[in-house]
């Protein structure tokens, strides 16, 4: 029997400790900015678009679109030694932001633009913002 | 700036696994090679421009080698645009030259990540727990960029393999390439997955191996009586800032910018290219490159690669020593080395009559790009 070992925990700090809270919650949130209104993931100290410092944070629907997706059959990484072959996807959120995540359900015809829903599933104690193909 | 400054000699080291050598050994050894290819004294060298190695980073790298080699630079130090830097140096090289900041300018980098670690190239990517989906490495990177460019122009895998099989046949006859296998496209298919869309034979090769060239202004090189001096035609560069994940357009690279610059200052266009060598650490990179460069409409590089148009017979002769997928995964100075042999008109796969050779260099995930056009 091989040896698994639990995937990375995030590194968790005062700045983005909003957004995997929430994910403990259920609810998936990302950063919007106070003076021009740009939203993104990942957490950032300073709006990248007018530079302004003091972002709010907002609940995303859950709807998004599938931008690409790979799928790993080499583990880059110890931790995914017993996990391959694994995707990993980008999806950008119905409110624009876009993350790196997992698509649950692969084999149900992945396609670029895609619809996807979010699918917050708990992994080795880590909440994960994953989406499904709809 | 237009054919002001030249290459005037090249070198580098044995390609491959080089237990034992120091990057900064190995860097001496290809700046050793450039000065006696152009006939030049190391007295003569007032500029030192350096590519960190990227397995190892050093603070201070570029002193360090001056010292290793006795040099003292009025200008120059270690640059950071992972594998557009040795196109870029040359650059910034020119422009020192021209704005009376230097004369002669050594341009070199080495690493040893076959040998040594390579941990560089497997490390996470982005911020805020990229990690815990799994997302690693480089090869991944490229490999979503190829992704999202086959569903929106349906690029096949064939024609990523046609990419591979060109570099591949080159590097074949090329006696200092460090794989000298060339493959069919069925073994291509058979060739196993790292990271689906992307098979091991659309992956660079990882070489312990150093580069150099000297870059001189073209009076000084003719005072110099330089054997062979190649003129830069063109240069230019261009970058995101953008992770792959948070590209807008991730089917577009900054070769856009990079090309526009260079083909400009050159006051060419792509039809008067005879010979190419582009950065290929992916087949993805010179299928989109080529795309951007405008050899082509976008989305429509896979067709233009997939009829045999690389190989050195091709309409665009491309990597003709073999590219990082064959020759030496080196990142981009033995194109820009391949480049000068072919203005010379001394490469082992020598495009005959060409005279004029475009060079690109890119690094990151598509984060940076540089362009070179070299003449005769």
């Amino acid at each position: 029997m091989s040896e698994t070992s639990a995937i990375p925990a995030p590194d968790i700090t005062d700045l983005n400790r909003p957004h995997w809270d929430a994910l403990k919650g259920r609810v998936l949130k990302f950063q919007r900015c106070g003076a021009c209104g740009h939203a993104w993931l990942p957490t950032r100290e300073d709006c990248p678009n007018c530079l302004h410092h003091g972002a709010e944070w907002e609940a995303a629907s859950g709807a998004g679109r599938l931008i690409s997706w790979v799928v790993y059959h080499v583990p880059f990484n110890k931790a995914f030694k017993d996990k391959v072959p694994y995707n990993v996807a980008v999806v950008e959120l119905a409110e624009g932001p876009r993350v790196i995540t997992n698509i649950v359900n692969p084999d149900d015809g992945l396609r670029g633009d895609a619809p996807v829903e979010l699918v917050i599933e708990i992994e080795d104690g880590v909440p994960l913002a994953r989406f499904r193909v709809t | 700036m237009r054919g002001k400054v030249v290459i005037a000699g090249i070198g580098h080291t044995k390609f491959g696994s080089l237990p034992g050598r120091s990057t900064i050994s190995m860097n001496v050894e290809a700046c050793r090679k450039a000065l006696a290819d152009a006939g030049v004294e190391k007295s003569a060298v007032d500029a030192l421009y350096v590519k960190y190695p990227t397995s190892a980073y050093e603070s201070k790298y570029g002193q360090s080698l001056a010292e290793a080699m006795g040099v003292h630079p009025r200008i120059g130090g270690v640059w950071d645009q992972a594998g557009a830097s040795n196109a870029s140096m040359i650059a910034f090289a020119a422009m020192a030259i021209e704005a009376g900041q230097c004369e002669v300018a050594l341009v070199t980098g080495a690493d040893n990540p076959k040998s040594g670690t390579r941990q560089a190239y497997a490390r996470m990517r982005n911020g805020d727990g990229a990690a815990s989906y799994g997302w690693f490495g480089v090869a991944p990177g490229y490999a979503m960029i190829a992704r999202r460019h086959m569903e929106q122009y349906g690029t096949t895998h064939a024609q990523l393999g046609a990419i591979a099989v060109a570099c591949r046949a080159h590097g074949a006859e090329n006696p200092n390439a460090q794989l000298r296998k060339p493959i069919t496209l069925d073994e291509y298919f058979n060739s196993r997955w790292i990271v689906d869309p992307l098979r091991r034979d659309d992956c660079c090769l990882v070489s312990d191996s150093g580069g150099a060239v000297l870059v001189m202004s073209a009076a000084r090189a003719k005072r110099l009586k330089v054997p062979a001096p190649v003129p830069v035609l063109g240069f230019g560069q261009g970058q995101t800032s953008w992770e792959v994940a948070l590209r807008p357009d991730m089917t577009s690279t900054e070769a856009v910018v990079s090309g526009k610059t260079a083909f400009a200052m050159a006051g060419l266009k792509p039809k008067d290219i005879d010979v190419a060598q582009l950065y290929d650490c992916f087949t993805i990179t010179p299928l989109m490159t080529l795309e951007d460069y405008g050899f082509c409409k976008k989305g429509e590089g896979g067709s233009f690669v997939e009829d045999g148009a690389l190989h050195r017979n091709g309409a665009l002769p491309t990597n003709t020593s073999g590219g990082l997928l064959s020759e030496t995964g080196m990142p981009g100075m033995q194109l820009i080395i391949e480049g000068v042999r072919q203005m010379r008109g001394t490469a082992n796969l020598q495009v005959k009559g060409a005279q004029k050779c475009l060079v690109s260099n890119q690094g990151g995930v598509m984060h940076t790009h540089s362009t070179l056009i070299l003449g005769q």
